[in-house]
């Protein structure tokens, strides 16, 4: 992570006067009190013992962002010069734990509860009846077990984009062409993606693929038939979006390895093929293993593709973690049954990239 | 002596090297450009169907005027071909609707995302923070994570806070959570480019009496403005392609183009080259960021890659 310590120290002298200190607080507090006033008697609404007028809870939120500035305004006003250099990091820090850590508690409520939105009787908490049926839902554990396969493919882009970047930064020409379309397919929304290759091109009657299969025998191409070819054309059309991520992370890894390495191994008599896997291999471990984790948290996000082109057919074969939550909520609109296996998810990505983290981290450091 | 008058001769070796150079550029040049026509096939197909009629469809054909005549018919559905440009229609109007939501979200929540996440960064990167036990590295650590927390956890949330503040279907509710699910790696990528901007820059600036914030905005900014637009270009790829979020939180209003091409994706067979002319005018903005400011993406996503 960052270095520690004060790269840039500055000294100053604040004259602060008690006044002003004074009047800082009162904002911070007075704001603060605002908030859980207003809070409080929209809660109080809410539970039904008082009628105020609200309509919704926008009140509560216009208390929270006055809030929000008057503490970034109440720590120059109180701290000065030092208030000033809280300022850069303030409000990026008070916009993101708003808009996570307080989902999260709220997620954590709706996590243990029976709450269906399209009925009347709103929300009632359930106990553990939710973890119990996802104990036995085995859609879900075969999401998750498909996440899983999903992730494993990620070692087979990884070859891919490794040869592509090696060839991009061997001596060729028109390279820039060559990495703009290379590129593209980046850009490309995953939506579209889905139409374009998942129901245009792989369309089994008259699909070039499907008609390029023919040409080469298959009797009837299906590329969502069976479970297993299902998952892989899933696998391929993901890939085909995220080689190039890799493939770029990698290059610039390639770039930085000074020309010498390479010729002192040419000179030194080692062919082609010793000079990658001695030099050159070993010295891309990190930013390999960078571009790998980056890609598998991606790829744990994987839902825009699966749910346009299959939505988790053939029988759930495909499914992501995240597509069948999301078809969970919009069959059944269930909320609550939906966060809690979100949250299982979590808990369980958190502990596989901490492990991974750490064996990426004992793994690197012999060799750099 | 040897009665050759040749003095230089290409040896076997020599010859057999010069071969093998020739297999070698052939096979290079073949691989890269399979692998064009891999990228750029879909693409083509897209563009090409958008002015296909049925039975060219149903023929397979490929290449406009040698195999069909192409048509406007897909684009006359949007409202988009030459004969309709002129005249009002809805579906035109729709589909400008959510092309002016796609764009307002997507490059208002980059700009804010890389507003606040450069200068975090920038505090990150000079200055010593105590927010209660939390350092600079668990600070950095805790932008950092928000990068492996998966948008369907926040997702249901989200939808019954937004009900409640009555901001579903609305383009502040997207643009704050895109902003969000950008922010660390503009952070990212921020952090790197102004750890590698001396600090004697602004000591210099202080001495000569600018604050420190002016010393960030008259120096460090222009210094850091390419990493600050390769930032802005990744987010905004990140969040005109957004399709999640957008399919649960919006419904009419604030729809964006994503969501539009999926919500047509159920009547594929009858009207492809309507979906085709869709799906390529929702694409034909990135394709061009793409192919014009390439270098920034790279660079913007290389920042990670080498320390």
């Amino acid at each position: 992570m960052s270095s520690e310590g004060d790269l840039l120290h500055v000294v100053t002298n604040d004259n602060i006067s008690d006044g002003r200190k004074r009047f800082g607080r009162a904002i911070i507090w007075g704001t603060a009190a605002l908030t859980a006033l207003v809070g409080g008697l929209q809660f109080l609404q809410a539970t039904g013992q008082a009628e105020f007028g609200f309509t919704n809870w926008r009140p509560t939120l216009y208390a929270f962002c006055t809030w929000a500035v008057a503490l970034c305004w109440g720590q120059v006003l109180i701290n000065g010069e030092h208030g000033k250099r809280t300022l850069f990091v303030l409000p990026a820090a008070i916009f993101v734990a708003a808009l996570t850590i307080f989902p999260l508690l709220f997620g954590l409520i709706i996590a243990f509860s029976d709450w269906n939105l399209s009925s009347p009787t709103g929300r009632q908490f359930n106990g553990l009846d939710n973890i119990r049926q996802m104990w036995t839902d085995p859609f879900f554990w075969n999401a998750l077990w498909n996440m899983v396969l999903y992730s494993l493919a990620i070692l087979v882009e990884y070859a891919i984009a490794f040869g592509l970047a090696l060839l991009l930064n061997a001596q060729i020409r028109a390279r820039k062409f060559f990495r703009v379309a290379f590129l593209l397919p980046l850009m490309l929304s995953p939506v579209a993606v889905s139409w374009m290759i998942g129901k245009s091109m792989l369309e089994a009657r008259y699909g070039p693929l499907a008609r390029l299969a023919r040409f080469f025998g298959v009797e009837n191409p299906s590329f969502f038939g069976s479970p297993e070819i299902a998952r892989a054309t899933i696998m391929i059309m993901d890939a085909w979006t995220y080689i190039p991520f890799m493939m770029i992370m990698i290059l610039a890894g390639l770039q930085a390895i000074p020309k010498e390495l390479n010729e002192a191994a040419k000179v030194d008599g080692a062919n082609g093929w010793r000079n990658f896997w001695e030099v050159t291999f070993p010295l891309m471990l990190p930013v390999s293993i960078t571009a790998i984790l980056i890609r598998i948290i991606f790829k744990l996000k994987l839902a825009d593709i699966v749910i346009n082109v299959t939505s988790g057919g053939p029988g759930g074969a495909t499914d992501t973690v995240t597509s069948f939550i999301f078809r969970e909520y919009r069959e059944r609109s269930n909320v609550g049954y939906g966060t809690l296996l979100a949250f299982v998810y979590l808990v369980i990505i958190v502990i596989a990239m901490t492990f991974l983290m750490k064996l990426a981290d004992r793994w690197m450091r012999p060799r750099t | 002596m040897t009665a050759n008058p040749q003095i230089f001769r290409d040896s076997e070796a020599d010859r057999g090297h010069r071969a093998k150079w020739w297999t070698s550029r052939i096979a290079i040049y073949g691989v890269l450009i399979l692998w064009t026509v891999i990228c750029l096939f879909p693409i083509y197909w897209t563009i090409t169907t958008s002015f296909k009629m049925a039975p060219n469809v149903m023929k397979g054909n490929m290449i406009p005027w040698v195999d069909y005549q192409p048509a406007w018919l897909g684009w006359r559905s949007l409202g988009l071909s030459p004969d309709t440009i002129g005249a009002e229609s809805t579906v035109r109007a729709e589909f400008m609707k959510r092309f002016m939501n796609s764009a307002v979200i997507s490059v208002t929540s980059s700009a804010l995302a890389v507003a606040l996440g450069s200068l975090a960064a920038y505090g990150l990167s000079r200055f010593n923070y105590r927010f209660g036990y939390m350092r600079n590295s668990d600070i950095s650590f805790f932008f950092l994570s928000q990068l492996i927390l998966p948008p369907v956890v926040l997702a249901l949330p989200f939808l019954v806070l937004y009900r409640e503040l009555a901001l579903l279907d609305t383009r502040v509710g997207l643009i704050l959570l895109y902003t969000l699910s950008v922010l660390p790696i503009v952070i990212w990528i921020m952090r790197d480019q102004f750890g590698s901007i001396p600090t004697e820059l602004e000591e210099a600036a202080l001495v000569d009496g600018l604050s420190i914030w002016g010393a960030f905005a008259t120096i460090i900014l222009p210094i850091a403005l390419p990493g600050m637009v390769a930032a802005f270009i990744l987010s905004l790829v990140l969040t005109w392609n957004e399709y999640f979020f957008a399919a649960l939180l919006t419904s009419t209003y604030a729809n964006t183009l994503p969501v539009m091409v999926a919500s047509q994706t159920g009547s594929q067979g009858i009207s492809w080259w309507s979906m085709a002319a869709l799906s390529f005018a929702a694409i034909l903005p990135l394709i061009v960021i793409g192919v014009v400011l390439e270098r920034y993406i790279i660079k913007g996503m290389a920042a990670g890659a080498v320390k």
